[in-house]
């Protein structure tokens, strides 16, 4: 089974490392500052040994958007939430981490799909499942 | 309403037409295509409709149906189950599923369908030669079921395709997949040679 960290240790040893990265963190999660995310990634997966990202979600909250990104060591059996946010309603964006884990590719689009969130730097940030010319977006709480 | 195929080869390009196709789909499917129901009417039309040749071939037609199946959702297993051995769809003449649209008599549609699948649905069923009959199996495939509100699904199958016979259930039981057949086979029979799926035009009269 894997251990799920505690964010409250793990945002002090962040924030030495990426300064002005870690926004706030509970016990689960940690929330990462949406500018130093990439830079906050790499420092996961290359110093930390967060090698597999196993899901990443998207979530309205009216307020903000919140992208949640579940990611596992396979090296020391442990994992973690990393969440970033994003206040804007109109044009929302976060840095894609698709260049540290390859498995966010499709779950980002699907995102940017569903949700309208743009991730900048995505290799290839198109429509996964709906068709192009289709108005508005389907998740979002204020769709219909 | 016209398929046109995108003679257009980027991939970017070939979405883009796409979506043109799916919108105008949504724009012109708004209303159900009208149903035969004429034929219901058991005793009345049975001596006036049919003659000796018109009740040889739908008897033949009756009894050499290969089906199309077009599985896009739960609906499919039912359909996989009526065809397997307990339920054994073979003696109603079922014997072999086609998988090719040109060898196909009736379309099976089992499961939900999404405006982006309605467009290959209108592309396989203008494939099948006539005559050619249409079984919406599902609440789904019949108007929506639970998914009727949503952004991305089809009300209705009817709405682009005609229906001749429709299975409710959610999903149905083999056994009424198998009474659905019956009745279209009740309805074939009921057909002529000119018009074997009984088929209304847009005023709603039969087209004979």
């Amino acid at each position: 089974m894997t251990t799920a960290l505690n964010g409250e240790e793990l945002a002090k040893k962040i924030a030495e490392a990426v300064p002005g990265s870690v926004v706030s963190s509970d016990k689960s999660s940690i929330i990462i500052d949406g500018k130093s995310l990439l830079q906050v990634a790499e420092h996961f997966k290359n110093k930390l040994g967060f090698d597999y990202l196993t899901a990443v979600t998207g979530v309205d909250y009216i307020d903000y958007f919140e992208v949640v990104y579940r990611v596992v060591s396979m090296q020391h059996n442990q994992s973690i939430f990393l969440k970033a946010r994003c206040y804007t309603r109109e044009d929302p964006a976060l840095p894609s981490v698709t260049p540290v884990w390859r498995a966010a590719y499709y779950q980002e689009r699907e995102i940017y799909d569903l949700l309208g969130i743009k991730f900048e730097g995505h290799p290839y940030l198109k429509r996964l499942l709906l068709w192009e010319g289709f108005n508005g977006y389907p998740l979002r709480r204020d769709y219909l | 309403m016209e398929i046109v195929r995108p003679d257009l080869y980027t991939p970017e390009e070939a979405d883009i037409a796409e979506g043109k196709l799916i919108n105008s789909f949504i724009e012109n499917c708004t209303s159900p295509i009208p149903d035969p129901d004429r034929w219901l009417d058991e005793e009345i039309h049975r001596n006036i409709l049919l003659t000796s040749l018109d009740m040889a071939v739908a008897w033949a037609r009756q009894r050499s149906i290969f089906p199309l199946i077009f599985g896009t959702a739960c609906c499919a297993f039912e359909m996989i189950g009526a065809s397997g051995p307990r339920f054994d769809l073979p003696r109603f003449g079922m014997d072999i599923i086609r998988f090719s649209p040109r060898q196909a008599d009736v379309m099976l549609i089992t499961g939900t369908i999404t405006w982006k699948m309605a467009t290959a649905a209108k592309m396989i069923y203008d494939q099948m030669p006539e005559p050619k009959w249409v079984i919406a199996v599902g609440a789904c495939a019949i108007s929506g079921g639970t998914f009727r509100e949503s952004y991305s699904v089809v009300p209705g199958i009817n709405r682009i395709l005609p229906v001749d016979v429709y299975v409710p259930g959610c999903p149905p039981r083999p056994e009424a997949m198998i009474y659905g057949i019956t009745r279209l086979h009740a309805k074939i029979v009921k057909g002529t040679i000119d018009n074997p799926g009984l088929s209304l035009n847009k005023e709603g009269k039969e087209t004979r």
